[in-house]
């Protein structure tokens, strides 16, 4: 905005209108913080405070102990090491899977490179809900229903990475390989050690989405999942739910916690993140 | 094919160099390469994806409990999707969920004009925003349903203080959509308006010091500059939104369980009792198939109106 700060009526007048949009902005953020508030502050409470009435924001005494007692009435710290491991693991195969075949896609020449693309991006126009039935009877023919394997292989290998990181290899100048080539460095050698060494911010782009994605998951591995000890934490979430239906303080703190890692993986990560939706969201308009 | 994509045709200054040092001989040896390289991730897409995108077609023609083997169904499968009152009002309550959602675009947009403002704390804001966004449906969800208790939920608390008296939001048949749709306005808001911002930061600022020149004000600035370069950015937002709404899931699992009732039974929350609860895997499989039209087809008219109201500069 071209600001003329001299004329005082106009300067009056900019006052009040930022005045405004920042109560409304607050307003807007208000109701966005205060489910999380209740939330923390529900998780504090013990089993009857949480239905005092008017409600309290401060517990009187908090119950920093239900914190303890989820993890023994449901083996809370074995589903959260479920989720830790499925994310971990699906983010590293899914960068490796996609780094190399987008570095193929942006870098090299080879006979269907335009076919083979082209079907890659026509996976991206099936959501993944059309092919859940399929995929899971696929899992069951490889005898990989309630397994890790069956909750993260369909990930690793979605087209989405590929597209994501071909673009953004695209965007690095071409100059960089030439004394590589010159030198007679292989083909692996230029993408493992020039291109992925400054492919930094696509990969932690990539990296952040997937492990935002197969933290948060739930449809699919509560389909592949059946026994208690191999549920991630979304899905065990549902079926504590299911067991303490009202024990809204437990419940409370079971979420809490759920939503720490991705938090904390989120204020590392921030710019990653806004940065991913400007380079791929934008691309298709 | 060609033209099509946007791969670049022309050859790299060391692709060249390579061509003329090694000739006939490089050029297989990088094709050999580029086949060895893509030969994983072209198996995991073909075993992964392309297997269950033909799978879903060829499932919708058999009648299978995953109990004894498959039977042959032929179309039965279609005509019982057609008559299946379920299915019609599944398909009603989805829509109503997508058309109670697409709003939330206009205060995504709303709050992106706004943080678009040189102003304090925009950051600050937009982590708040975004924050809903980013966490765990599961876990939201739980909250979600908590604050929507009748009695002692936090919703009906506050509307009591303005002489409100909140319905039982979930329980109730007419309330307990409405309450999912306003759920998801809280989770989603943030994420459109992240990239609606990003479009807003695209627009070159010469154009808006053109409009004042002209002596256009905010309200003619935003109407006849902003939206219309805009336009690409929000044609981009109402599709995603809407195949993303179309599939929503997890909050109905955890708060309605698709009631009460057949309320909040939405087309994914059915095909998923279908196939994991009754094992009617063929009948399951023609309602992903029926969801797979609807989203395509939606698409494809959405690319055919855009070329009526989206602007490219």
């Amino acid at each position: 905005m071209p600001a003329a700060t001299r004329d005082p009526y106009q300067r009056v007048s900019q006052a009040m209108s930022r005045t405004v949009i920042h109560l409304i902005l607050l307003g807007g953020a208000t109701t966005m913080v205060v489910p999380f508030v209740w939330m923390l502050s529900s998780s504090l409470k013990t089993n009857l405070e949480v239905f005092h009435i008017p409600p309290t924001l401060i517990p009187t005494v908090p119950q920093w102990h239900n914190y303890v007692e989820i993890f023994k009435v449901v083996p809370y710290g074995r589903w959260f090491l479920n989720s830790a491991f499925i994310a971990i693991v699906q983010t590293v195969l899914y960068l490796f899977v996609a780094s190399l075949a987008g570095f193929t896609f942006a870098r090299m020449r080879f006979p269907g490179r335009e076919l083979i693309f082209t079907l890659y991006l026509a996976t991206l126009m099936v959501p993944g809900e059309v092919t859940l039935i399929p995929k899971f009877i696929l899992m069951k023919e490889l005898h990989l229903i309630d397994t890790f394997a069956a909750v993260i292989l369909p990930g690793v290998f979605n087209a989405y990475g590929v597209f994501l990181l071909r673009q953004f290899f695209m965007t690095l100048p071409e100059s960089l390989e030439e004394s590589a080539i010159l030198d007679g460095a292989s083909y692996f050698r230029i993408y493992w050690n020039i291109i992925l060494p400054l492919a930094g911010p696509g990969l932690a782009t990539l990296s952040l989405f997937s492990f935002m994605g197969a933290w948060n998951d739930f449809l699919w591995p509560l389909i592949v999942i059946n026994s208690e000890n191999m549920k991630p934490l979304s899905v065990g979430l549902a079926s504590f739910h299911g067991l303490y239906e009202t024990n809204w303080p437990y419940l409370m703190a079971a979420s809490t916690v759920a939503l720490i890692p991705i938090i904390v993986v989120f204020a590392t990560a921030q710019k990653y993140f806004v940065r991913g939706i400007a380079l791929t969201g934008l691309k298709e308009g | 094919m060609e033209g099509t994509l946007s791969t670049p045709r022309r050859l790299s200054a060391w692709q060249k160099l390579r061509w003329l040092i090694r000739g006939k001989g490089a050029q297989r040896s990088q094709a050999l390469w580029a086949y060895a390289f893509l030969s994983l991730s072209v198996l995991g897409l073909l075993i992964f994806t392309i297997l269950p995108i033909v799978g879903a077609f060829g499932l919708s023609f058999v009648q299978w409990t995953l109990l004894s083997p498959p039977k042959w169904a032929g179309l039965s499968n279609f005509q019982r999707l057609l008559s299946d009152k379920y299915f019609w009002n599944a398909l009603k309550n989805t829509f109503y969920y997508v058309a109670g959602v697409m709003p939330a675009i206009v205060i995504s947009l709303f709050l992106a004009v706004l943080l678009n403002q040189k102003l304090k704390f925009t950051t600050t804001y937009r982590v708040l925003y975004y924050l809903p966004t980013i966490t765990m449906w599961t876990a939201i969800a739980l909250v979600w349903k908590w604050l929507y208790s009748p009695q002692y939920g936090l919703v009906n608390w506050a509307l009591g203080l303005i002489g409100i008296n909140g319905p039982s939001w979930l329980s109730d048949p007419h309330w307990a959509m409405p309450a999912q749709i306003f759920t998801s306005w809280w989770k989603g808001a943030g994420y459109n308006m992240v990239i609606l911002l990003a479009g807003l930061q695209g627009i070159p600022q010469i154009y808006y010091e053109a409009a004042s020149i002209d002596g256009a004000n905010w309200w003619q600035r935003f109407r006849h500059v902003t939206l219309p370069l805009l336009t690409p950015t929000i044609y981009f937002v109402v599709v995603m939104t809407f195949i993303g709404s179309f599939g929503v899931f997890s909050q109905i699992y955890i708060m309605t369980e698709g009631g009460p009732g057949q309320a909040t039974t939405t087309i994914i929350y059915y095909l998923y009792s279908n196939a994991f609860k009754y094992f009617k895997i063929g009948y399951a499989d023609v309602l992903a198939i029926a969801f797979f039209v609807v989203v395509f087809a939606f698409t494809l008219i959405q690319t055919q109106l855009q070329k009526r109201w989206v602007h490219y500069t």
